[in-house]
């Protein structure tokens, strides 16, 4: 489903400030793979993240999607596959618009935006519909301005966004790291709902290395641009966060330093 | 002149220069870009429908081609700044200073008057046919901003990242909304030819001011609680500026000429205006909660809701 072969990315070449923020990455993902990513801060995952969606494009190597090389393709053409949640829950919508104007984009994407009406009464009952089962009471409010809306209503809004068109690839980074834990629980289990209800192709980075565990059937971990870690469903089982953590101790040869980490 | 004529006349203006203010609005409300090509669009507009005009093509078609002459201005600017990496600042002002020159070529002459001459004022007043005019420009313009592309354009200056991310093309979209920005630019200098009988190559100079004006007036006057609003505040705006403006004109020192000092001192004003009152209301606000924390001392406040 997602493929990338042997992606490097440098910031800065030639320069004092050259940083390798990512080298030589093999991922394939199979259709419905829940991949947890984890690594320390500066690993690279937010970049891994931004070559996959097209933000930005690889140095070397090439980028599949359905087995077709997406790595010439700009963020905007590449969006029909793909749907993202940033961290920043004020990143993925667009504040001085109401949510069923949101919405109507969100659903938008992937077709010729052209003249005919955003926001239409057929389309305002499906998104009544899918917010509903938010459970949070936004199906209420669609002539509100997301701009009104807290920190972890927008998350689970843009979570909304990022699927409900259900693209082939979704990628989460971070996304409730700005969440207070009550919060960040919330769009944890959304998320999970979510991503098992439509069975997404799934890349998720975290902080948390409880979440890292429990959810997904495969985690790996990324340390100075490299995965050095990829464990399987089988042997996900019986992780436990010690053993997570002694084992990226013992192959980086430093502990992980996350000013976000969360053990659980 | 009856004594209340004048009101009359500002209204007239008011609707004409409305169009201009609604350019204006679109790239500065909208698209957050501050697009200074409107002092040379306008006069485009104004050229090429003075031109025709007094080649003998019929007044709307003129007009048409004034409107379109804008249009293609601003996609100008448009693919400078997306495509040329330009700061938007400096495309617009680059390409009001090439205006100028093709406007002039336009004109061929610094002046060009049409009196006398077939204008889509000639068989119905003004005051009649602007108000049709200025409701269908509302009406198509509104449609459009809430169109699939429409809310991508608006998205575009509103969270441009989020837009991309769901699949527009934000270059194609700042270049169509600037090009119908100067649209409808070069359409108030279409119509302002015809009412005042010509065309002069600087009869765009200050517009952007103007039009600031107007949509500032507009949303202080009127609110802007949605786009639809929005649009209508802009208009009802640049018939309260030509109010203001005649008005001032009454006063027996001030002259035709002050006419700009005067837009640009009601700019600053309702610039400055919101910033310090909020200040203001945020001093009193930390004044009042320090006082309510002193006072209710041990007391929590609780947090919002999810
Ligand atoms: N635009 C950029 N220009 C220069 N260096 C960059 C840029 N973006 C990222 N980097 C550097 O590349 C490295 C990888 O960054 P990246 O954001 O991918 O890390 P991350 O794993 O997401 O870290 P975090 O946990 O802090 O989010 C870092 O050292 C970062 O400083
Ligand atoms: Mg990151």
């Amino acid at each position: 489903m997602l493929q990338l072969n042997h992606v490097a990315k440098l910031f800065n070449p030639a320069t004092p400030d050259e940083k390798i923020a990512l080298f030589d990455i093999q991922l394939h993902m199979k259709p419905g793979d829940f991949v947890t990513v984890i690594g320390s801060n500066g690993a690279g995952k937010s970049t891994l993240m931004n070559i996959i969606s097209g933000v930005m494009k690889p140095d070397t190597g090439n980028v599949r999607i359905d087995n077709e090389d997406v790595s010439h393709l700009p963020e905007y053409r590449r969006s029909q596959w793909i749907g993202r949640v940033f961290q920043d829950p004020m990143a993925g919508t667009a504040p001085r618009m109401t949510i069923e104007e949101n919405l109507a984009m969100a659903y938008a994407r992937g077709k010729q935006r052209g003249l005919s009406l955003g926001v239409k009464a057929s389309k305002r009952i499906l998104f009544r519909e899918h917010l509903s089962r938010l459970g949070i009471g936004l199906e209420q409010r669609l002539h509100a301005k997301v701009g009104m809306l807290s920190g972890g209503e927008r998350q689970a809004l843009s979570l909304l966004m990022a699927t409900f068109t259900n693209p082939q690839i979704l990628l989460l980074d971070e996304h409730t790291a700005a969440l207070d834990p009550a919060r960040a629980e919330l769009i944890t289990r959304l998320t999970e709902s979510i991503v098992r209800e439509m069975n997404l192709t799934t890349l998720m980075v975290t902080h948390n290395m409880e979440q890292a565990i429990r959810l997904g059937n495969r985690l790996i971990m990324m340390d100075g641009g490299r995965i050095i870690l990829d464990i399987d469903e089988e042997r996900k089982k019986d992780l436990t966060v010690e053993r997570l953590l002694g084992e990226f101790e013992q192959i980086s040869g430093h502990k992980l330093s996350d000013d976000r980490l969360v053990l659980g | 002149m009856s004594d209340s004529s004048w009101i009359w006349g500002s209204v007239e203006s008011g609707l004409l220069y409305a169009f201009m203010a609604l350019g204006v609005y679109i790239t500065f409300r909208i698209l957050d870009f501050p697009d200074l090509t409107v002092d040379g669009s306008f006069t485009t507009g104004a050229a090429i429908t003075g031109v025709m005009i007094t080649n003998g093509y019929s007044p709307i078609m003129a007009t048409f081609a004034g409107f379109a002459g804008g249009l293609v201005a601003g996609a100008c600017t448009g693919l400078l700044h997306t495509k040329g990496k330009i700061n938007g600042l400096m495309s617009g002002i680059l390409m009001m200073i090439a205006l100028y020159s093709i406007n002039l070529r336009i004109l061929g002459k610094p002046n060009v008057s049409i009196y006398g001459m077939d204008s889509i004022f000639t068989s119905v007043k003004p005051l009649i046919i602007v108000p049709i005019i200025a409701i269908i420009v509302l009406g198509l313009l509104n449609r459009f901003l809430y169109s699939d592309l429409g809310l991508a354009l608006r998205a575009t200056g509103d969270n441009e990242r989020m837009i991309r991310s769901f699949g527009a093309n934000t270059d194609f979209t700042k270049i169509v909304g600037i090009s119908l920005s100067n649209g409808l630019v070069a359409l108030s200098g279409a119509l302002i030819a015809q009412q005042s009988s010509f065309a002069a190559i600087d009869g765009g100079v200050g517009m952007i001011v103007i039009g600031l004006a107007s949509v500032i007036i507009g949303e202080a006057v009127f609110g802007a609680r949605n786009v639809i609003h929005h649009t209508i505040s802009v208009v009802l705006g640049s018939i309260i500026y030509r109010i203001v403006v005649a008005l001032a004109l009454r006063v027996e020192w001030l002259e035709a000429s002050d006419m700009k000092l005067i837009t640009a001192i009601i700019v600053i004003i309702a610039l400055v205006l919101p910033s310090t009152r909020r200040v203001y209301k945020q001093k009193k606000m930390a004044k009042k909660r320090s006082a309510e924390i002193l006072h209710v001392g041990q007391k929590k406040t609780m947090g919002g809701e999810v």
